[in-house]
């Protein structure tokens, strides 16, 4: 064992770890104990060095109780959007700031720590089933954790319209914050939801989150899943997504990422039964010396499933961004489709990209597409934007607009593709301008 | 206007422009004709400001100023437009977007009031009668999916609405139907007055049928060989260019 866990293991013995989950935290601590942090000899995580995770002394104790005020959270609502709300501050609950009641029949949305004692049946069935604490230390390192994170249940034949918004908020976090925000959400057979998960940081601290995410879709269920990813830029996050998929059911991920010092996303798809759709687009942004690293793994477990996954990258100053999309196509799931495609933009000669889509055919019926492009802005386009007198920045920036919003314009809910275009245009550097340029 | 003398200009190491004289005053509309290769794409772009080419020597006076100083953008807010001879297509930059923020970074640089939604949707409604633009054409992307005949079209809705003082069309008739010469036509006529001065680059006569060129030039191999009045053109037509390019030789 190593030394540098230490303070978590400190934070695992004040933790009160006495319900019916108490051993598989304890095992989960054991294995974190064993592996320890990843290193970069790992394939896994060749390019990204989480050392700088490693040698803060990060904590989930948090001294002092740290309020949020609603005005401060409706900067960052979604507006005009009725949706059924979930707020954290630094990793705790918020019942204050949360809309929890009157939710409709057959949706259950209630903080992870309620939900082991309200729906222990639920949960014993599918917490910690897909996410595999084996895969990734952090992994592990959550589950050892899971006390808050928000649980969703629709049942069966249940459409949900109004948007889950979960709000993960950052604040005042002393420098040393840890949290592990662990969240389910399980689909019963024909229902129906929008999820959204952001993650904020509300100052420039540095923190560490470590946030892991269970999605369990039954036959012909439908879940679209946002992720916003607006951390602290001092922050790292790691976040872990795993969805296991039922007949004809249809998983849609959108995954931004803009904020974080050190950022790691993970998406597991598993295409479990015949006819499973998912759909996987990821915009990141970065700049300074952020370090993004986007890893996605659909498993083509049957036949007649369907993946396509669309990934940008805007990098500009001396900011690194991976891009890793590994598709495995099992033995006998035949009559597959798998369309991967990662486009990156380099605004800056000191910005790095490793883009690298893997594939692994078992079966022979198969279509499979995949394609990585990187570049430059386009010089014919940046000049016909000046002969019609558009600045160099300006141009500069629009065209770097259009770039990413090729992605965003494909979300076909307004509030949240406004919202997000708003977030896209707000990175670059003429911001005002291009927002003169478009609202309208 | 316009005062082009001993112009050479090179794409790496290859000399395309060898010693180019021109001369426009305010008011006239010169042709430009001239076998494939020429180089009157390569005067366009220079005059444009795209960059890539060095010019060697020779000077270029715009309106008194010194046009090679400036940015493209300079040029366009200085009243210079070029009509691409291939325009390019800018998939998500909204073509009205796009020619709201040049009419109002134009109209800045002048000292004039930007104009708001109300007033640029008029003078966009107005004009698009003129070319005769299809309305779903204007809020797409810039050209994305245009024909060639409608993208030659928007470069002659975007001039007519900025109303350029020297206007270079680099062959907006190639690729067009006879229909939308004769519109394309009297949208050029339509913007002629004395204060205004057009460059056509074109290989055929038949637009000058339309738009009664004032000079014709012939550019080969880097020069103007060859200036004459519109018949010139009528010549050429008859004749080619072999036998200027004997002449001058
Ligand atoms: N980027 C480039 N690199 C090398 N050579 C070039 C480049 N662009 C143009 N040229 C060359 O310069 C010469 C002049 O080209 P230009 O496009 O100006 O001709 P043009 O007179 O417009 O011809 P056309 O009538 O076919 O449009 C040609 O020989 C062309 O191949
Ligand atoms: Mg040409």
């Amino acid at each position: 064992m190593s030394t540098d866990i230490q303070n978590y293991i400190s934070d695992f013995d004040r933790l009160k770890n006495d319900d019916w989950f108490a051993n598989s935290r304890q095992s989960a601590l054991n294995l974190f104990k064993d592996t320890g942090f990843p290193n970069s000899r790992l394939e896994n995580w060749k390019y990204t060095d989480v050392r700088p995770i490693k040698k803060k002394s990060f904590s989930n104790v948090t001294e002092a109780a740290v309020s949020v005020s609603t005005e401060e959270i409706n900067t960052i609502r979604f507006d005009g959007l009725d949706c059924i709300e979930v707020v954290f501050i630094n990793g705790v609950f918020s019942k204050e700031h949360s809309s929890l009641d009157d939710l409709d029949n057959g949706l259950v949305v209630e903080n992870m720590l309620d939900a082991l004692s309200n729906d222990q049946d639920l949960l014993a069935k599918h917490l910690t089933k897909y996410a595999d604490d084996k895969v990734s230390p952090f992994t592990a390192l959550n589950t050892a954790f899971i006390q808050n994170g928000t649980f969703i249940n629709v049942s069966a034949n249940t459409v949900i319209e109004k948007p889950i918004n979960i709000l993960y908020l950052a604040k005042d976090s002393n420098g040393s914050l840890a949290t592990h925000p662990r969240n389910l959400i399980v689909m019963g057979e024909g229902s129906e939801a929008t999820v959204i998960e952001s993650y904020i940081g509300l100052d420039d601290a540095n923190y560490f989150t470590n946030a892991v995410t269970e999605v369990a879709l039954s036959s012909s269920a439908i879940l679209k899943h946002y992720k916003i990813q607006q951390e602290s830029l001092n922050a790292y996050h790691i976040g872990n997504l795993n969805v296991m998929q039922g007949k004809d059911s249809k998983f849609e991920s959108h995954s931004i990422s803009l904020g974080g010092a050190l950022v790691r996303n993970d998406i597991h798809g598993q295409l479990a039964a015949e006819g499973a759709e998912i759909i996987m687009n990821g915009l990141y942004m970065t700049g300074d010396k952020q370090h993004v690293d986007n890893h996605t793994r659909v498993d083509h477990l049957k036949p007649h499933t369907l993946s396509t996954e669309n990934y940008r990258g805007v990098l500009n100053g001396k900011s690194r961004a991976v891009f890793n999309g590994k598709v495995i196509v099992h033995k006998d799931a035949q009559k597959i489709e798998a369309h991967q495609n990662n486009a990156n933009l380099l605004l800056s000669d000191d910005a790095e990209i490793d883009t690298k889509p893997e594939l692994e055919i078992y079966a022979d019926d198969v279509k499979c597409t995949h394609g990585a492009t990187v570049g430059q802005l386009d010089q014919n386009m940046l000049f016909y934007l000046r002969s019609r007198a558009i600045d160099e920045e300006t141009a500069r920036s629009l065209l770097t607009y259009a770039f990413a919003d090729e992605l965003i314009s494909n979300i076909n809910f307004a509030p949240i593709r406004n919202r997000l275009e708003r977030l896209v245009i707000g990175q670059l550097p003429d911001a005002a301008l291009i927002r003169e340029f478009t609202n309208e | 206007m316009l005062n082009i003398q001993d112009l050479h200009a090179k794409i790496g190491n290859k000399e395309i422009l060898k010693g180019l004289n021109l001369s426009v005053n305010a008011g006239e509309v010169h042709a430009i004709m001239g076998p494939n290769g020429s180089g009157k794409s390569t005067l366009a772009n220079v005059l444009a400001g795209r960059n890539g080419y060095d010019v060697t020597k020779g000077t270029v006076e715009y309106e008194g100023k010194d046009l090679l100083e400036l940015a493209p953008e300079e040029r366009a807010w200085a009243g210079v437009f070029l009509a691409f001879q291939y325009p390019v297509e800018i998939p998500g930059v909204n073509n009205v977007y796009l020619l709201k923020a040049a009419v109002n970074a134009v109209r800045k640089y002048r000292g004039q009031t930007e104009l708001d939604a109300v007033e640029f949707l008029g003078l966009i409604k107005e004009k698009m009668k003129i070319v005769k633009m299809k309305e779903d054409l204007l809020n797409r992307s810039v050209n994305e999916g245009f024909s060639g005949g409608e993208k030659k079209r928007n470069e002659i809705f975007q001039m007519s609405v900025l109303e350029p003082k020297l206007a270079i069309l680099d062959e907006t008739d190639s690729g067009l139907d006879i229909d939308a010469l004769k519109i394309v036509s009297e949208g050029v006529n339509s913007l002629r007055n004395e204060e205004r001065s057009i460059i056509l680059v074109t290989h055929y006569q038949r637009l000058l049928d339309y738009i009664k060129p004032d000079h014709v030039h012939v550019l080969s191999n880097g020069k103007i060989i060859k200036s004459g009045g519109p018949d010139l053109a009528l010549e050429l037509e008859e004749k080619g260019y072999d036998w200027i390019k004997e002449e001058a030789a």
